[in-house]
């Protein structure tokens, strides 16, 4: 019992860290940088680099969705326990994304019935 | 019961108002997953699909028109800004400034909407619907062009639909903001709101490369 008090009093610190979440200002220079990263992944689009056309493309898609998620969904100022939740949510979408096409990707290697 | 908890609506199975916000925030945040898990079939889906048929995703992905694209994004994450400076407003407890920018929110959602009409009705017209009378001009395959717009229709489909209930779910929290429910101590449904909003967002940050981007330069 004295282990959950102290435990719900570590959430009540850190949930009250939380609370404030980021100044304005941050919020103004994320939105900033989530345009210009729009505009300039529209432009490298149009930019041939062979096959990283689509790592580029991903990985600003990335950047900025984590941006969305640390400053606007108040991540970086979360508890722990919020932290965890949505590592495992990501992890279970790459175990799913992964596993799926390591099978799709690997089928046409060898010429047997079943692929 | 104290006074400020009384304030905050803490419920009797709560210790306080920070453990109750907490509760809140993890049953959100638990929803969310299940809701990436859902959109993450669909790009599964996408994936697979790309990969076995690259020609012809590359040629159907060039009917979507590029500035357009760019345009929503834009317009959406000026929607995730206004959200963000709502739940600022009802932390800091201005009700006229939360008002305004929850009606901004709604607006800028709107608009996003209006011009995925838009681009919904252009494939009409053009017949790049799947269906018995697809028609996709220029394209390379044009059986498997079809896969791409099913695909496209339904996971910019179903981003739309969250898009349609967070407006009618913000219809709501203007009302309840008019009346003065939301206080500095206690704004939950605000900011669990403006969760949702941004996920919605994070979806569409990953369907525009996808969809509109990755293959512009190989036709």
């Amino acid at each position: 019992m004295s282990a959950l008090k102290e435990s719900s009093h570590d959430q009540t610190t850190e949930g009250h860290a939380a609370h404030h979440g980021p100044s304005k200002g941050v919020y103004y220079a994320v939105f900033a940088t989530l345009i210009v990263l729009t505009w300039v992944t529209s432009w490298i689009a149009t930019v041939d680099l062979g096959p990283f056309n689509i790592y580029v493309a991903l990985s600003i898609a990335v950047f900025k969705a984590t941006m969305v998620l640390f400053f606007f969904m108040h991540v970086k100022y979360g508890t722990r326990l919020t932290k965890m939740i949505i590592m495992s949510g990501i992890y279970w979408l790459i175990l799913l994304l992964f596993i799926v096409m390591m099978d799709f990707w690997t089928r046409n290697w060898m010429g047997v019935p079943g692929r | 019961m104290s006074s400020p908890a009384a304030a905050a609506n803490v419920r009797h199975h709560f210790e306080n108002a920070e453990q109750q916000k907490d509760a809140s925030t993890i049953g959100m945040w638990i929803f969310l997953v299940t809701e990436l898990m859902f959109f993450g079939g669909l790009f599964m889906a996408y994936f697979v699909y790309r990969q076995a048929y690259p020609d012809a995703f590359a040629s159907a992905s060039n009917k979507t028109d590029l500035l357009i694209g760019a345009f929503n994004t834009t317009v959406l994450i000026c929607s995730s800004l206004t959200m963000a400076l709502a739940v600022n407003a009802a932390a800091v407890g201005k009700k006229a400034l939360l008002i305004m920018f929850l009606v901004a929110t709604l607006l800028l959602g709107s608009a996003f909407l209006g011009v995925k009409t838009y681009e919904y009705h252009d494939k009409w017209v053009h017949h790049e619907i799947p269906g018995q009378h697809f028609e996709c001009e220029g394209c390379k395959d044009s059986g498997h062009a079809s896969l791409f717009f099913s695909l496209y229709f339904a996971m910019t489909g179903l981003h739309a639909s969250h898009m349609i209930i967070g407006a009618g779910y913000l219809i709501f929290l203007i009302i309840q903001a008019k009346k003065g429910k939301f206080t500095p101590a206690w704004h939950t449904p605000v900011e669990m709101f403006g969760l949702y909003w941004h996920f919605i967002d994070i979806v569409w940050i990953f369907l525009f490369p996808l969809l509109y981007l990755i293959d512009r330069v190989h036709k």
